[in-house]
């Protein structure tokens, strides 16, 4: 079937039980999820625009970018004498 | 029953015969019942956890900043050249060169400030849906319809046939939705119809991690900055949108308020957040910390999907290409529109800032792509 190294891989039927196993699944990954900590809105609102601001000077498309420095820019046309 | 098969065929085999790849204890007092009750409470309080550090909205905190000015961007290149919708774009670390992918099943790198195609490669399949630049600017990876992800080494001879270098990286059980390389040329990311992420070793082909927990197709995914760690986030057809530590294979975060599939994902600049983009007409934004949506970007006027969204460098603006042909182009802090663009003739189908911000280019269905600057 394949070229990579081959095992040996044995089935084990176990009707009946996956529902079970899904649902404890589910129930560790909700566990793991309710107990990771959270800021508040304003914390993390604060933060982004906090980001926002610092960067603002480096941001071309908010600050924008002359033609010489930007490459996408028209350029002033050479005309050959 | 005994299998002998590698590792990579027998994970694909147990997906197809659609057992269970959960291994985990269960205890005796642990009944169907009783879990789905602890799932319903756990569910319950994950809701009230986040309720309460909701004490403002995003807008509310930025309505001390400065407006923004007017904003006159434009089409400043086009690239024709392929022969059916654009579906997929990335740029090379040059910021020059552009990789695409088109229905047509064909690839092309561009150098887009000349608009001269550099290299062709024809896919074996139609509806090449990803496609991706390596760090190294060495390469190319695509995919789509053929459900795999392979990898084309870029030869600095025109004339060379890249498709014999192909290597084919990913396997997936359904059409490869997106890929994208790490920080290196060694791994690639890749999202699938089938369900899964997926994160491979190029060289070998071999599968490092899967990543399991949306129920529907996954449309989109992207890699958080390199300073913020190892994590991505998903976006998929289940309208959630997850994130993941790329080394456990565990969803850290799951969020579930759009209405509809979500088409993209981009993470905000600062890895704190990131933005999605839906066929519910709306882009939202979500903070990590408070683990909870901050932000709709949404118009009663605005009806149609958005396909593909990305951020400027200081993460102020946010760029969506919808399907109603436009871009729209909205203040992330105060949440209102500044700009929307004209210019495509069918649906944006994707989207991505160029990487030393100055430009950012789009593809759609119209065949071309198109360089905003």
């Amino acid at each position: 079937m394949c070229d990579h190294q081959c095992f040996v891989y044995e089935i084990v039927k176990m009707s009946g039980s996956s529902n079970l196993v899904a649902m404890k699944k589910i129930v560790q990954q909700l566990r793991f999820e309710a107990s990771i900590n959270r800021v508040k809105v304003s914390q993390a609102a604060a933060d982004l625009q906090q980001f926002c601001m610092q960067n603002a000077l480096q941001d071309p498309l908010l600050t924008g970018v002359s033609s010489s420095t930007n490459p996408f820019r028209p350029q002033k046309v050479c005309s050959f004498l | 029953d005994f299998l002998h098969i590698c590792k990579q065929c027998f994970i694909l085999w147990l997906r197809e015969k659609q057992f269970s790849l959960f291994f985990c204890e269960v205890q005796p007092n642990e009944t169907l019942t009783n879990l789905k009750a602890e799932s319903d409470t756990l569910k319950t309080k994950l809701e009230d956890e986040r309720a309460k550090l909701h004490d403002v909205e995003l807008h509310q905190v930025a309505e001390k900043v400065d407006g923004l000015g007017q904003f006159i961007m434009k089409t400043r290149r086009t690239l024709k050249g392929h022969g059916n919708k654009v579906l997929c774009m990335d740029w090379c670390k040059d910021k020059r060169r552009i990789v695409s992918s088109s229905q047509d099943g064909k690839v092309i790198v561009w150098d887009a400030f000349t608009t001269n195609k550099e290299h062709a490669v024809t896919m074996p399949c139609t509806w090449v849906m990803a496609c991706a630049y390596a760090p190294s600017g060495c390469a190319v990876a695509c995919g789509g319809l053929d459900n795999k992800c392979s990898v084309y080494p870029l030869s600095l001879d025109k004339n060379e046939n890249l498709a014999a270098k192909k290597k084919s990286v990913a396997m997936h059980t359904n059409y490869l939705s997106a890929c994208s390389f790490t920080n290196s040329d060694m791994q690639i990311l890749t999202s699938s119809g089938d369900g899964t992420c997926a994160l491979w070793d190029v060289e070998s082909g071999q599968l490092l991690q899967s990543f399991h927990g949306h129920t529907a197709d996954v449309l989109c995914l992207d890699l958080a900055p390199s300073e913020t760690g190892n994590t991505f986030v998903s976006g998929g057809c289940d309208k959630k949108a997850n994130v993941w530590d790329m080394r456990s294979g565990q969803c850290i975060q799951s969020f579930e308020t759009h209405e509809s599939d979500i088409n993209s994902v981009r993470y905000y600049p600062s890895g704190d957040a990131f933005a999605s983009g839906s066929d519910d007409a709306t882009c939202r934004l979500y903070d990590l910390r408070a683990d909870r949506e901050v932000a709709i970007y949404s118009k009663e006027s605005i009806i149609f999907g958005a396909s593909s969204v990305d951020f400027s460098l200081s993460g102020r603006l946010l760029f969506g290409g919808y399907n109603d042909y436009t871009i729209n182009v909205w203040d992330v802090l105060k949440g209102t529109r500044v700009s929307i663009l004209f210019g495509h003739e069918n649906r944006v189908s994707t989207l991505r800032l160029s990487p030393d911000g100055t430009a950012f280019c789009t593809g759609s269905w119209d065949h071309t792509l198109r360089i905003w600057a």
